[in-house]
């Protein structure tokens, strides 16, 4: 087996120094009855040309997005990669190196994270970020715990433009910790009333910018009335690139900013990995769940980085930490942090000019459809139609056209009739007008 | 795992060499500011297309606050992280003797296959019918999972190993509240030696955490169970092989004691490296156990993630497993997402992530379960175990093992008695293997052991590796003992960085880069 370098002699050679007779006498704890005599019922070892047959296989009965015109989002979004990216993270010191325990051998780690947090603090328009969360979703849910430690308040209040997705792991999450939520009704409109919801029992309201639907949601009266009630604001975004070109939540007084960074530098990988970005007010730092990385000197006075206060962390506080995560994700925050330095505010800007530009063209051609209707007054790179029949089946006539067409709401919010014939419809960079003309022309065909 | 011990922090005290250089760069080894002081924030590293005119839909939106992030072209963008990836040891570097971390081997075709575009290039919500191949490797590495661990389902979406147990907890937490014993069964036991997510995570959904008495060695006594068991215990949560490197010989009849009190048993699979294929949880009489991809299957671990946490389920709680799920019917695969439609039986307790788990880390595994077959993965975890014993014996004359020269499983445990008097501690030692080019074992972890020291060798170490390791080992606590004490407390002497002010970093927190103040104001 090629990963495995030891030879017969070697085994027998290893077994003499620890002086036992054979391996099983190792293993003299295990219940007699428990260990396995001979290997489980399952295929034998395999070259590389016959795994990369087998997996080779299973890749090409999946239509990749780069493959069709493709207009899927809501949550996640198919941008440009730059190749220096995927070569960047695939070093093996990035690649193969563990959490920075031993800072003064983890400097490229701890210098890095570093850098992302500046840059998704300063993103965000937020004071302090963290060295990132699993994915935008479970953020979401360490928020609403977050701002009941914060507030020692239980109601958190959902928008209903919030991904639907987002608030069942919320929900999920506050009610195994004893905590109660309250979603709000379906709001494709984006004009629901939030501060009629606030009071004295709120913990924190959750409001999505650009929300699921593809509305742009003015923060700012919601943040006052939070002020006002004691309660926390909690922003979250699923389209990190928005931030190029939409008011950043720090600006408009979010306490706390939980977003979904796949769209820098990460990519589509059917939902994960994925990178979770997450930041604060600095008068929130203590309570933050996940690792920090912190500035420092060395013996020697040279600047470096450590991670830092730890004292919030399983590893040290147990059951009395902020949050029970360990791994994070460190290597998705390096592609991050490579496409966006790649980037910059003046290239993140033009990209995000460019998705919005993409986006405004496709709705206008589809407003001409007949039976078509835009619903959104404002969105970024994401809008959401109601078509003339059921957008899922619709959807799928496309997809046998060769067009990805966006995602039925039906398909995040099932059973519920009102909104079978919306369709979520996501135009980034990747699209061109050829792209939109066969979305517009496939569309009139299945119509 | 660091801790400050009043090592010296000032230039002088440290003995900083002398062959100073005018850049401070040390050759191979060069410094390098952060992008945020050398970038530019008039420029940008990507080529654009200027975008079409069109008449704005942000509304009032517009983003009128300043962004701050500078940007590099691409040539100064490959050099900033290659410079910085110099900076950093990984698996490829050397022996990274990182006890209960498992950083073993990542091979290369696993990161090819994650690569191939119908995988990496796949959006969670296109529709089901374009993503067949998905589902089907999700099955697959579904089956391999379930009939390696001998345990009835697996639930694939806990996206790393503290995500895993919080799934397997909340599967726990709903099945008792379908008894109707959710305001009764409110206490979670767990040993000391425990991981610190253990009772992190148990805490976090609101079960109180108790701990289980346990011998030296970490193993757990079925009649200390016995006494703690009643109708208030929800869950045990016990790591097997545990934290000190130690089978639990009483697993089974734990087991038994913890389902005749109407409790489950949760096991922590961090350490699974060390019995894949040689024994199957589901036989030791476990409920739920996660599976951390990024340990016992080679997935990168990146620097700190992303991980990958599947939680495999006993029958009792196979109805509980959350959404998503992908499911084998008449018609073929299905992809669940509803809970309402989860079919007979099934009670699904909600949902851990937006999608469906991390497909990225899936294929990795699978390739790698594909590689090793079900006789590599056995012998695998037997070279894992060999390689752990084989550093025991040949050190146990030098340095201390707590609890006896005992067989181990896939890390030896060792205690600090052995440096008793030297004025060199755990730490010291560490930091003094760093010059030597290893990554030191993991650091006073478990709790229950006095500056313990964790080595976990894994099965990827060659023989010629370890009796490297070793005879450094050796020569480094054989200095120890004579009283070199100079070449561990100043340690690392040769790394790109010395030893660092951990108490300063959290004392007064800079957690982000600001601009320099103007000069002016800086002199008032």
């Amino acid at each position: 087996m090629r990963y495995l370098p030891h030879s017969t002699e070697d085994r027998e050679a290893i077994l003499a120094r620890i002086g036992v007779a054979k391996i099983d006498d190792l293993f003299a704890n295990v219940p007699a009855k428990a260990l396995l005599k001979k290997p489980v019922d399952l295929p034998h070892h395999a070259g590389e040309l016959e795994v990369e047959r087998t997996l080779g296989a299973l890749a090409a009965k999946n239509v990749p997005a780069s493959s069709a015109p493709f207009f899927v989002g809501a949550g996640a979004y198919k941008h440009h990669v730059p190749a220096t990216v995927d070569h960047l993270i695939q070093r093996s010191e990035f690649l193969t190196s563990y959490t920075p325990y031993q800072p003064e051998i983890a400097q490229g780690t701890t210098q890095y994270l570093f850098e992302f947090q500046t840059q998704v603090a300063n993103l965000t328009g937020m004071d302090v970020a963290n060295a990132s969360m699993y994915d935008g979703s479970t953020g979401a849910g360490e928020a609403v715990l977050m701002a009941h430690r914060i507030t020692r308040r239980k109601n958190a209040v959902l928008s209903g433009g919030l991904h639907p997705h987002y608030a069942e792991v919320v929900r999920g999450l506050s009610a195994m910790a004893g905590d109660s939520v309250t979603t709000m009704p379906v709001d494709v409109a984006g004009n629901e009333d939030l501060i009629a919801r606030i009071d004295e029992t709120t913990s924190c309201v959750v409001v999505q910018n650009p929300d699921v639907f593809g509305n742009l949601r003015d923060l700012r009266p919601i943040a006052k009335a939070c002020e006002k009630a004691g309660a926390l604001l909690i922003a979250v975004f699923t389209e990190a690139v928005s931030l190029g070109l939409v008011e950043s939540p720090g600006a408009m007084g979010a306490d706390i900013v939980v977003g979904e960074g796949q769209s820098i530098g990460v990519g589509l990988n059917f939902g994960g990995p994925y990178v979770g970005l997450f930041a604060c007010k600095q008068k929130y730092v203590r309570q933050m769940p996940g690792r920090l990385s912190g500035e420092t000197v060395d013996a020697e006075g040279r600047r470096g980085f450590v991670l830092t206060l730890s004292t919030r962390e399983q590893h040290i506080r147990r059951d009395k930490a902020t949050s029970n995560i360990c791994t994070n994700s460190g290597l998705c925050c390096l592609a991050f942090t490579i496409h966006m330095t790649l980037l910059g505010q003046k290239g993140l800007k033009q990209l995000a000019e460019i998705n919005h530009a993409n986006a405004v063209t496709l709705a206008d051609m589809l407003d001409g459809v007949k039976g078509v209707k835009v619903l959104n007054e404002t969105f970024f790179n994401e809008f959401t139609v109601k078509l003339p029949g059921d957008a899922a089946a619709i959807c799928e006539k496309m997809a046998k056209k060769g067009v990805l067409a966006g995602v039925p709401v039906s398909r995040l919010i099932p059973g519920d009739k009102k909104v079978a014939n919306l369709l979520i419809v996501a135009n980034t960079e990747v699209n061109t007008d050829a792209d939109r003309e066969m979305f517009v022309k496939n569309l009139k065909a299945v119509l | 795992m660091l801790n400050n011990q009043g090592r010296p922090t000032t230039p002088a005290a440290a003995n900083s060499n002398t062959h100073r250089t005018f850049t401070g760069n040390k050759a191979l080894m060069v410094e390098e500011p952060l992008s945020f002081e050398t970038g530019r924030y008039d420029l940008t590293g990507v080529d654009l297309p200027a975008p079409k005119k069109v008449k704005s839909r942000l509304g009032k939106m517009k983003r009128k606050s300043e962004i701050g992030i500078p940007a590099l072209s691409e040539p100064e963008t490959m050099r900033h992280f290659v410079r910085l990836s110099q900076k950093n040891f990984g698996i490829d570097t050397g022996l990274f003797s990182l006890g209960s971390c498992t950083m073993k081997h990542n091979p290369r075709l696993n990161e090819r296959m994650a690569r191939l575009p119908g995988f990496a290039d796949i959006h969670p919500l296109q529709p089901v019918s374009t993503v067949k191949g998905a589902l089907e490797l999700i099955d697959m590495l579904a089956h391999w999972l379930k009939t390696l661990t001998g345990m009835g389902a697996v639930a694939m979406s806990p996206k790393a190993g503290a995500h895993g147990e919080l799934c397997g907890m909340m599967a726990i937490k709903a099945a008792i509240a379908a008894r109707g014993e959710g305001e009764t069964r409110k206490i979670v036991l767990v040993p000391e030696s425990a991981h610190g997510t253990n009772p992190a995570t148990a805490a976090l959904i609101g079960f109180i955490v108790k701990p289980v008495p346990a011998d030296v060695d970490g193993t757990v006594h079925m009649d200390e169970v016995k006494k703690l068991m009643g109708p208030d215990v929800a869950a045990i949560m016990l790591t097997n092989p545990n934290t000190c490197g130690i089978f639990e010989k009483d697993i089974i009849a734990i087991a038994k004691v913890v389902h005749e009190a109407g409790a489950y048993f949760y096991c922590d699979g961090a350490n699974y490296n060390a019995i894949a294929g040689k024994v199957r949880p589901g036989d030791l009489g476990v409920d739920a156990m996660h599976i951390n991809l990024h340990k016992t299957f080679s997935t990168p671990h990146g620097g700190g993630g992303p991980g990958s946490g599947p939680v495999v389920l006993s029958e009792r709680l196979a109805p509980y497993a959350p959404v998503p799920f992908v499911r084998l019917t008449a018609k073929g695969l299905e992809l669940v997402e509803d809970a309402a439609k989860a079919g007979k039986g099934m009670k699904p307790f909600g949902r851990m992530t937006a999608f469906h788990g991390q497909m990225g880390m899936f294929v990795r595994a699978l390739a790698y379960m594909l590689s090793h077959g079900a006789d590599g993965i056995r012998q695998a975890s037997e070279d894992a175990v060999l390689n752990a014993n084989y550093i025991r014996a040949s050190l146990a004359d030098v340095m201390s093992l707590p609890f006896g020269n005992q067989p181990c499983m896939h890390e030896a445990l060792f205690d600090d008695a052995w440096l008793k008097d030297t004025g060199i501690t755990t730490l010291d030692y560490a930091k003094a293997m760093i010059d030597e080019g290893y990554h030191p074992m993991t650091m006073y972890f478990p709790l229950v052991v006095h500056g313990a020291m964790l080595v976990e060798p894994t099965e990827s170490e060659s023989k010629a590796s370890l009796d490297l390791f070793i005879a450094t080992l050796r020569d480094l606590a054989i200095s120890a003992k004579k009283g070199e004490t100079e070449r561990f407390t100043g340690a690392p002497y040769h790394a790109p960085r010395r030893r660092l002010d951990e108490t300063r970093a959290a004392r007064s927190p800079i957690l982000k880069w600001s601009p320099p103040a103007p000069i002016a104001e800086a002199a008032e």
